[in-house]
């Protein structure tokens, strides 16, 4: 299995324009996706017998801050039977609206260990993975504000009353 | 004046923070919610269960996490990559060698120089990685006999994890958080005389270990408490992204260090246990305890042979400087890195992205074994009794720094 063989699969499958862009330094080799196709991408991946992606190792959120306006989310999977390790990677805007997060597809029904890695990003970063079984919060309380890793987070004052930032 | 009250007590604090996931109606008559923890001695940490129990029996469990929460990420984001390296120790602080290990093996790759490091200094990292294994294994087993009810198996692991711990103070002068493995180096050599001693600690912990064969994984009572108990079949085990002893203990073979063999794996000899159901079914708790045990004889193994070599061929010289490959700047070009290496409890990944321009890292992600190893608690403890979830949750064997990071 080499990354040329999954590229052909997927483009035969959803067409030319699936693949926007290929990052082969990166390691494991980086595949840029539409972020409205994920989850079929990703059922693809793991059902074929050529791929068979069986086994979803990591799941990153990302923010490239706020000039840029995008965050990221990346996918590790890795396919036990051919020892294959491939990344992922969908590009999202901040925002959209006032307070209305990004929706991006849920892959959680595929690899159930996306679950909880899904819900760790929307609490680090707000991204809602629409269809997500479960959406809340993970490490922190549900009434905490803010999600700490966006690059222009800055803490609340007060948590019930005990100060935040000493 | 004296010390202002800082937490100001309003009934809807708790109502807004929803520290449970079920509330009273949603369940049905004869059911409840019970508490296990926050602080429980089968977790190495603070972790709340919320349990809906139905008489004995288990309805559902919710884990807790987040009490520890110690943003191991956001204070990557804010340091130079050497300066990350006390961090990576305090996520899985029973196997910090082994963190430090795979962290340091990541960031040379990155920055083209894993190829240049003198095989002395692999040797020794994979010395005292092992070393840390077998350390973790010990609190492992030990910790989970005590849960089970036996209390002499973990007087004696105790032990003997007592002079692992003692060498590799002498090695690094910490006692868990060790900040020696650098990156492109080491913080020192191997203190005068260490090769010596670990070789008689070897032939002194031999026989111990067969003790603990016999003493834990062979007594009926701990067959009778953990066999058939928990079963996690490996295709559910895969589709949870179980790593590590969980994954072996229910049949597949899968070691990172034979998969992608790293270091100096390659050239060493060693085997790996996989379950097989000798006492009850395939995956059950049993299986994985035992999978951890046999694990310790085979890290003695390599533990072994990496004496007879550092003793060996490549036996310490006047000129050997540990630290003459480690980068002034750590700078390493723009690129996007997964890194994954086999710790006591799985698969430990870091991911990076650096963007080329300052020595921060722009994102390091944290994969943690123990993380995703938690998350199979409700598909495998649900319909078992209250007895039996301390045994699963003991057997996933999971330390709450490296689940919370």
């Amino acid at each position: 299995m080499i990354l040329e063989e999954v590229q052909a699969l997927l483009t035969v499958k959803f067409g030319e324009q699936i693949i926007l862009a290929t990052d082969i330094n990166s390691s494991p080799p980086m595949l840029t996706v539409p972020a409205a196709q994920i989850a079929e991408i990703c059922t693809e991946l793991h059902t074929n017998e050529q791929t068979y992606f069986d086994y979803l190792a990591c799941l990153t959120g990302l923010d490239n801050g706020p000039d840029e306006r995008t965050m990221e989310v990346i996918y590790h999977l890795y396919s036990i039977p051919y020892n294959f390790q491939l990344a992922l990677q969908i590009v999202i805007p901040r925002q959209i609206g006032e307070n209305k997060m990004t929706e991006v597809p849920t892959v959680s029904h595929i690899w159930r260990t996306a679950n909880w890695h899904e819900r760790e990003a929307f609490d680090m970063y707000g991204i809602h993975f629409s269809g997500h079984p479960d959406q809340r919060r993970i490490l922190l309380p549900a009434d905490w504000e803010g999600h700490p890793l966006r690059k222009d987070y800055k803490e609340q004052d007060y948590y019930h009353g005990i100060k935040v930032i000493y | 004046m004296g010390n202002p009250i800082q937490y100001q007590y309003d009934e809807q604090h708790l109502k807004r923070s929803e520290p449970n996931k079920f509330q009273a109606e949603d369940l049905k008559s004869e059911e409840m919610i019970l508490n296990v923890g926050p602080q429980h001695p089968s977790t190495h940490g603070v972790l709340r269960l919320e349990v809906v129990t139905n008489g004995e029996v288990i309805v559902d469990v919710v884990p807790h996490l987040g009490y520890l929460h110690r943003c191991f990420e956001k204070h990557a984001e804010n340091l130079p990559y050497n300066q990350i390296l006390p961090f990576v120790d305090r996520m899985d602080y029973l196997a910090s060698m082994n963190s430090e290990h795979a962290f340091v093996m990541g960031v040379e790759r990155m920055l083209g120089i894993a190829d240049q490091i003198p095989p002395r200094i692999e040797y020794i990292r994979v010395l005292v990685a092992e070393l840390n294994r077998l350390a973790s294994h010990f609190v492992a087993v030990g910790t989970y006999a005590m849960d089970i009810g036996a209390y002499t198996p973990f007087l004696w692991l105790m032990r003997d994890r007592e002079h692992i711990m003692r060498l590799l103070e002498w090695v690094c002068g910490a006692r868990m958080l060790y900040n020696y493995i650098w990156i492109g180096g080491l913080f020192y050599d191997l203190p005068v005389g260490f090769e010596e001693r670990c070789a008689e600690f070897v032939k002194y912990l031999k026989p111990k270990l067969l003790e603990m064969e016999r003493l834990v994984i062979e007594n009926k009572i701990f067959v009778e408490r953990t066999a058939n108990v928990g079963i996690l079949p490996l295709d559910i085990a895969i589709n949870y992204g179980i790593s590590g002893p969980m994954l072996r203990g229910s049949g597949l073979k899968l070691d990172l260090r034979k998969v992608d063999g790293y270091s100096v794996y390659p050239e060493l000899e060693f085997e790996i246990p996989v379950g097989e159901g000798a006492m009850g079914s395939l995956g059950d708790c049993w299986d994985r305890t035992y999978v951890r045990v046999r694990e310790c004889d085979e890290s003695l193994k390599i533990i072994e042979q990496c004496l007879q070599r550092l003793s060996g061929d490549l036996s310490r010289t006047r000129e050997f400087d540990p630290r003459a490959m480690v980068p002034k700047k750590i700078r390493p070009k723009p690129q996007n890195f997964y890194v994954r290496a086999e710790n006591p409890r799985g698969e430990l990944g870091f991911y990076f992205r650096a963007d080329g321009k300052s020595d921060i890292p722009f994102r390091c992600k944290a994969r943690s074994s123990c993380f995703v190893n938690l998350s199979i608690i409700s598909e495998i403890a649900k319909g078992c009794m209250i007895a039996d979830l301390i045994a699963i949750l003991g057997s996933i064997d999971i330390v709450l720094g490296e689940v919370d990071r």
